[in-house]
């Protein structure tokens, strides 16, 4: 029985008053499972998965993450515990300027889990390696393209030997000839196994990648339905909507 | 505008400053000339015949005034430097306290920061002077065992006894430019995208952490302007020792035009120690800046 990785219940935010930028959503992500997270721009997305980690706190509900529970105290110590064993990688990259994409990935082990340098080293090597980037080792985060500095980021993020991991729009910010080598990353992590939700808007990589769709507006899970369903004969009507707009726009 | 039009603006303005520059060696000269003292420098080698209650290296009244300026200008050092390093230090506190989680700490140093940036710096050494210090007890106000004491004679730590002139300044000056350093880190520290906080916080790092490898590494390049205007800021201000009778180059630059007349050799005296002050303080700051950025590998 595979046990469950995130549980949500009744999660909901307000970041300005009677506006809910999450309104009541609950969701199950199992283990090795990926959920793809839909919706247009403002829909809370972003919002959602960002408190899977406890970067974003949230008013009302329950959240489960790890069999680690926060609420809305927004407990430090447990969010800090959820860190440790959940990776992110974000729409900006946002790797470390000042620090070599070595440096950028052993910073966590080193200073977090305090593994020796050498070993931290030899497994960021690895994770390079893996992302098809190792020849980069030594050189700074402006010196690489979109493409390269987002693998470094997922790198970076798998540096923790993470159980869960969260991808916000990892695409949205690269050239269009760079969104596949990054795609096909994610891909492989999936096929190996790593339990993820990802927030994307590419339709063809979602096909490939999900168990579950979750299709979001205005801060509502409007539809939770397999990727079969979803891109073929989606339940609701905003969701088609939403679909099609996609489709004019690829 | 067109050339002919910036050629002769500019040429508008050499002929201002050349009469203002006129204006002034034309009042130098005729002041010279009513106090007839002539223009020299000889005096300087003659005796002080003051006494100085503070001073760094020998001293007595029967040194020449030379000896007496010197002595001057390593109190204003002394001042300056030990100011410079408090005020840093406090100063990079409350600059985080105010960018922190902690509302309660954020609001008390913006609180501190409104009160001291809001009242003159002059009306802040005296309070130090007269309520923090001489308004003390003559005995004793605090004390840690004998390592520590403040009382109306100063503040005395392991031996070490510092007058409650100098640290009447210390306290005014480190305190009053604080709160300016602590507005300059705060900039730094805003400078730097909230993405590499989110970063480091994902990768599960303390904010203390976080702040040290990767927050301050990144905001110093926009610190360092900031922090260095508020040092020359700091030494011009040391000026003030003289409302608290600490004898600095310009409190004794005072006596010595009282006791000689010699405003003018003063003046120009007290001028070039400032110079060197201010251009010790900002080629330091440049060096730190060189180092730093040479250091940096990226772009
Ligand atoms: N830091 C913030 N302060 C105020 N409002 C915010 C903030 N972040 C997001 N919002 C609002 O919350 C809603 C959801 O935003 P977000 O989660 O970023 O959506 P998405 O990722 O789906 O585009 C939007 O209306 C957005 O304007
Ligand atoms: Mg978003």
């Amino acid at each position: 029985m595979k046990q469950p990785i995130v549980i949500a219940k009744n999660l909901t935010k307000s970041y300005t008053k009677g506006l809910r930028a999450l309104d009541n959503v609950s969701l199950t992500v199992n283990q090795g499972k990926v959920l793809v997270v839909m919706g247009p721009s403002g829909s809370g997305k972003s919002t959602l998965i960002r408190t899977f980690n406890g970067l974003e706190t949230f008013d009302r509900g329950e959240l489960n993450v790890l069999g680690i529970k926060i609420d809305s105290t927004h407990d430090e110590r447990q969010i800090q515990r959820i860190r440790r064993r959940v990776g992110m990688v974000f729409q900006q990259f946002n790797l470390f300027p000042h620090l070599s994409i070595l440096e950028n990935i052993t910073l966590a082990p080193i200073n977090v889990q305090k593994r020796r340098q050498i070993d931290a080293e030899e497994y960021a090597m690895y994770l390079l390696n893996q992302m098809g980037i190792d020849s980069h080792a030594n050189k700074y985060p402006s010196q690489l393209s979109g493409g390269e500095q987002q693998r470094v980021a997922i790198a970076r993020a798998l540096a923790l030997k993470p159980e869960l991991l969260l991808f916000d729009e990892p695409t949205s910010a690269l050239d269009p000839e760079r969104i596949n080598e990054v795609l096909d990353a994610i891909r492989r992590l999936a096929e190996q196994g790593m339990t993820m939700v990802v927030v994307t808007h590419e339709v063809g990589f979602a096909k490939d990648v999900s168990d579950q769709v979750l299709f979001m507006d205005s801060g509502k899970v409007i539809e939770k339905s397999t990727p079969d369903i979803f891109f073929s004969n989606a339940r609701h009507e905003r969701s088609r909507k939403f679909l099609n707009q996609l489709d004019k726009h690829s | 505008m067109n050339r002919n039009q910036k050629i002769f603006s500019q040429f508008g303005i050499c002929i201002i400053c050349i009469s203002v520059i006129g204006i002034l060696i034309n009042n130098l000269t005729i002041n010279l000339i009513r106090t007839g003292l002539g223009f020299n420098f000889s005096w300087i080698f003659k005796p002080a015949s003051f006494a100085l209650a503070e001073h760094v290296l020998p001293y007595s009244s029967s040194d020449s005034y030379a000896w007496a300026l010197f002595i001057g200008w390593l109190n204003s050092l002394k001042v300056i430097i030990s100011s410079l390093l408090l005020a840093t230090c406090l100063g990079t506190l409350i600059g985080f306290a105010r960018t922190g989680k902690n509302s309660l700490l954020g609001l008390f140093s913006a609180g501190y920061i409104t009160i001291i940036r809001q009242t003159p710096l002059l009306l802040q050494l005296m309070f130090w002077y007269f309520v923090g210090f001489l308004g003390l007890k003559n005995n004793m106000f605090f004390h840690i065992k004998n390592i520590f004491k403040i009382s109306n004679q100063g503040i005395e730590f392991l031996g070490l006894t510092l007058s409650s002139e100098f640290s009447a300044l210390l306290f005014g000056l480190s305190i009053f430019t604080s709160a300016y350093i602590a507005e300059v880190i705060r900039g730094g520290i805003l400078s730097v995208s909230r993405g590499q906080w989110e970063a480091f916080r994902s990768l599960g790092l303390s904010e203390r952490k976080g702040l040290l490898k990767i927050i301050i590494p990144q905001a110093l390049p926009a610190i360092i302007p900031g922090l260095t205007s508020q040092y020359l800021n700091l030494a011009k201000n040391s000026t003030l020792a003289i409302a608290v009778g600490y004898s600095d180059i310009y409190a004794i630059n005072d006596t010595i035009i009282n006791q000689t007349g010699r405003a003018i050799e003063c003046f120009l005296i007290l001028l070039t120690s400032f110079l060197l002050l201010n251009l010790l303080i900002s080629n330091s700051m440049e060096t730190i800046n060189k180092i730093i950025i040479n250091s940096r590998k990226y772009n």
